[in-house]
């Protein structure tokens, strides 16, 4: 079974250490990763998106359209922008604040993330809204929305990696000192997740 | 051995390390760049590694350290060949003496190049070997056959990853390390590495005589291969090949050629391959250099297959493939298409055009530059790093960009047939040692009017941080030479040298009135550091002060500054504390925190 996890965002949100981070944890519990990341001159403020694949005899390292079980958008979107590639009834974990173009500030109209939003709840069958700067607030520093993303996307089953083996692969790959930060992020987005999930199956029962 | 999760370019860089490299030289640039970091982290120590001044240098190094009997491997992007073929071109005719391995980098897209030239092309015209991997798995294994060819014919040999593999990222076994070799030390011998005509057309023969000898040997190779079955065939090579196989799936009814080396041309395997085939795509990004290769030997072997690609127009001929690309074209071939079920439209997405950093002096820079030349007849000429970026609205103060260092020389070429504007070229720091110097000399020598604009960031920050002479660092991270880019240009005689930092803006304003209002060669150096490395200072914030003018969003165009509500406001979590909006705000509403 091929597992195929896409994060998107904006060049300087952390993407590529969420992904590294994944790789990392599934590797630990022996599984083979590809992965496909943007790096060049779109990471100054451009659209971003790492792929990661984990399984056996995966040929391509970007993920087919379709074949994502989850997406982990950093931004709603670059979310929208990315939705074809999952597949029916998965999951995204979407960060709620938008991040403005240059462009869109300059010209005064600035794109409607509220519609974004909408139009992601309409489309998605397991929609994770993460407030992400309530996490990082609480956090007290505005560079873990990537960790909280993370503990969000476990915390929804549709990562097939839980907490504690991102926990393990933050120890391994992130610097001692920003360890503590880096793993109360992780709990305080697996927690935020939870709350949301459990709204939605008491929605679903009534 | 151990299984290890490494990105494309650590793969060919650890590939490099196992095959006993003594020597490793290159100029950044992506993709290409993480090869030489990789080979500076992991280097047990014997190994010289250095960012070279540019592409022909690291060459040129590297050519010096095979002619004496080391491993040597030289890393480029693709535009960085054009660079380094001068002494390339020579370097194939008079041959090498410990093996030498080219990685130079394609990037189909482009995503952060200037042109999708196509590397295979470069090999055939420099009669060189060339390898073109499709994976980081077959990149590693890869770099060491190549030491091996180019060992055994003497022969510089390129291997041409492209941006998805040296940026992909995969588990793979390594092998174990060879044992290091003495370095046997050169061997004078004038007849072989002085080039003279004589020589090299001794030696044009020889090359003539081997390539076909290394495409029969290439026939056996296992980067070069066979599968499937039917009566229609595709061919794919480098990330092509792994798009076509995920598309194929468990598919086998046609047979697929797979082409790992697509100079000097497996063209038997070829031949093998179409024989009895009515037609054959082809799928490889940049240009049909493989279909162009069948369909030569259709023609030469009297072959009926019909050979279909970019020039018969039936594969894009410009930009990236992906899976879906490759399904959807193997379908239209094999079957008839078949088309998906489209999700309804999103609301409008905003693009995200690359911009400067926020807190990026280069802007403070461009913005000096724009105040105070405004209302005067200016061109600006721009060159190839972040500061290209300088062309976005609302800086809008890149009027031209080409390729490394011609900034420069463009300026003095307009300003000779245009002396009524001011030209001004704007250089960085990096790209000013790669090849700006030059351009300098011509412009003394040849008394151009020009204002120099060097936007010293200390680093080189587009490919992600790398030394240079000006920095004192070497690419091993220890105390280098360091080169003065003032006294340099003091040197070659510029009429006025002013150093700025562009952050304080009335001052770096000042500055450019003085340079623009003199004649000659004049240089401002613009000196403050990258914003990605310097220590960040505290977010400034927008206080209630704000008349909601938006001067600052509607002049600076910083991605930290927003608007909320009719007025402006600063993304703390982008905010890197510079302080240029707080001293152009007319309503003085931008302070530190505190304010």
């Amino acid at each position: 079974m091929i597992r195929n996890c896409l994060l998107c965002g904006v060049g300087g949100q952390g993407t590529v250490l969420a992904s590294k981070l994944i790789s990392a944890a599934a590797m630990q519990r022996g599984d083979d990763v590809r992965t496909a990341e943007t790096i060049g001159m779109a990471q100054r403020g451009g659209c971003v998106v790492s792929h990661v694949r984990i399984g056996r005899d995966i040929h391509s390292p970007m993920i087919p359209l379709g074949q994502a079980q989850i997406i982990l958008a950093f931004e709603p979107a670059e979310a929208a922008r990315c939705l074809p590639y999952l597949v029916p009834g998965g999951t995204v974990v979407v960060n709620r604040k938008a991040v403005q173009p240059v462009t869109a500030t300059l010209s005064g109209k600035p794109y409607d993330a509220q519609a974004v939003l909408d139009y992601l709840a309409a489309q998605v069958e397991n929609l994770v809204v993460l407030d992400g700067d309530a996490v990082c607030a609480q956090c007290g520093s505005p560079r873990v929305l990537n960790v909280a993303l993370l503990g969000a996307a476990a915390q929804s089953g549709a990562l097939g990696l839980t907490c504690e083996e991102l926990s393990a692969a933050i120890m391994q790959r992130v610097k001692p000192q920003f360890h503590s930060l880096n793993l109360q992020a992780l709990a305080l987005g697996a927690q935020a997740a939870e709350k949301e999930l459990s709204h939605e199956d008491e929605a679903g029962t009534v | 051995m151990a299984k290890t999760f490494l990105m494309g370019n650590e793969a060919i860089a650890l590939g490099a390390i196992h095959a006993g490299v003594q020597l490793v030289s290159g100029y950044p640039g992506t993709p290409s760049t993480e090869v030489l970091e990789t080979v500076a982290k992991e280097n047990p120590g014997h190994i010289h590694v250095e960012w070279s001044v540019n592409e022909k240098a690291a060459l040129e190094v590297a050519a010096g350290a095979s002619y004496a009997g080391a491993r040597v491997m030289v890393t480029m992007k693709q535009v960085g060949l054009n660079v380094a073929s001068d002494p390339l071109m020579s370097l194939v005719y008079v041959g090498i003496e410990g093996g030498m391995v080219l990685v130079v980098a394609d990037d189909p897209g482009p995503i952060s190049s200037q042109t999708e030239q196509d590397t295979r092309h470069f090999a055939r015209f420099a009669k060189l070997p060339v390898f073109d991997p499709s994976s980081p798995e077959e990149a590693y294994a890869m770099v060491r056959e190549a030491f091996e060819v180019s060992e055994k014919y003497h022969t510089p040999v390129i291997l041409r990853p492209t941006t998805r593999v040296c940026h992909g990222c995969a588990t793979l076994e390594t092998q174990p390390a060879l044992p290091a070799r003495p370095v046997p030390g050169f061997g004078k011998d004038s007849s072989r590495w002085v080039i003279f005509p004589r020589l090299s057309n001794a030696n044009h023969k020889k090359i003539e005589a081997y390539l076909p000898q290394l495409g029969k040997e290439f026939c056996e190779s296992p980067f070069n291969r066979l599968s499937g079955f039917g009566r229609r065939g595709i061919a794919a090579g480098g990330i092509a090949y792994e798009y076509l196989m995920e598309a194929l799936g468990e598919n086998t009814d046609v047979r697929v050629l797979k082409i790992g080396t697509p100079h000097p041309f497996p063209a038997s395997l070829a031949v093998e391959f179409m024989t009895g085939l009515d037609e054959v795509l082809v799928l490889e990004e940049l240009d049909g250099v493989i279909e162009r290769e069948l369909t030569v030997l259709c023609g030469r072997y009297h072959l009926r297959t019909k050979i279909l690609g970019k020039a018969s127009g039936h594969a894009p001929c410009a930009g990236e493939l992906s899976v879906e690309i490759a399904r959807e074209l193997a379908e239209a071939f094999l079957t008839g298409s078949e088309a998906a079920v489209p999700l309804p439209n999103p609301p409008p997405l905003p693009v995200r055009p690359p911009v400067l950093c926020a807190g990026c002096p280069h802007r403070a820079s461009f913005y000096a530059v724009k105040k105070a030349m405004e209302g005067k007849k200016a061109v600006f000429s721009g060159d190839i790093g972040c500061y290209t970026l300088g062309n976005a609205q609302p800086l809008d103060m890149t009027d031209t960009c080409l390729c490394m260092g011609a900034g420069v020389t463009i300026a003095q070429g307009l300003q000779a047939v245009e002396p009524d504007a001011v030209h001004f070229a704007f250089i960085g720091d990096s790209t000013f040692f790669a090849s700006g110097i030059t351009g300098v000399v011509n412009a003394v020598y040849n008394q151009h009017d020009m204002v120099l604009v060097v936007l010293d960031n200390s680093t080189t920050a587009m490919t992600g941080h790398q030394p240079h002479p000006g920095t004192g660092r070497s690419a091993m991270g220890e105390i280098a030479g360091r080169i003065d880019i003032e006294k340099v240009l003091e040197a070659l005689g510029v009429c006025s040298i002013q150093t700025v930092d562009p952050l304080d803006h009335k001052l770096a304003v000042e500055a450019v009135r003085f340079a623009a209002g003199i004649p000659g060669v004049r240089v401002i150096v613009f000196r403050s550091p990258c914003v990605a490395i310097a220590h960040p200072n505290i977010p400034f914030r927008v206080n209630e002060r704000c008349v909601g003018c938006q001067k600052c969003i509607r002049e600076l165009g910083c991605p930290a500054l927003v608007l909320q509500d009719g007025k402006a406001a600063i993304e703390p979590s982008l905010c890197a504390g510079c302080g240029l909006c707080a001293r152009i705000c007319p309503a003085h509403a931008i302070g530190g925190v505190e304010a």
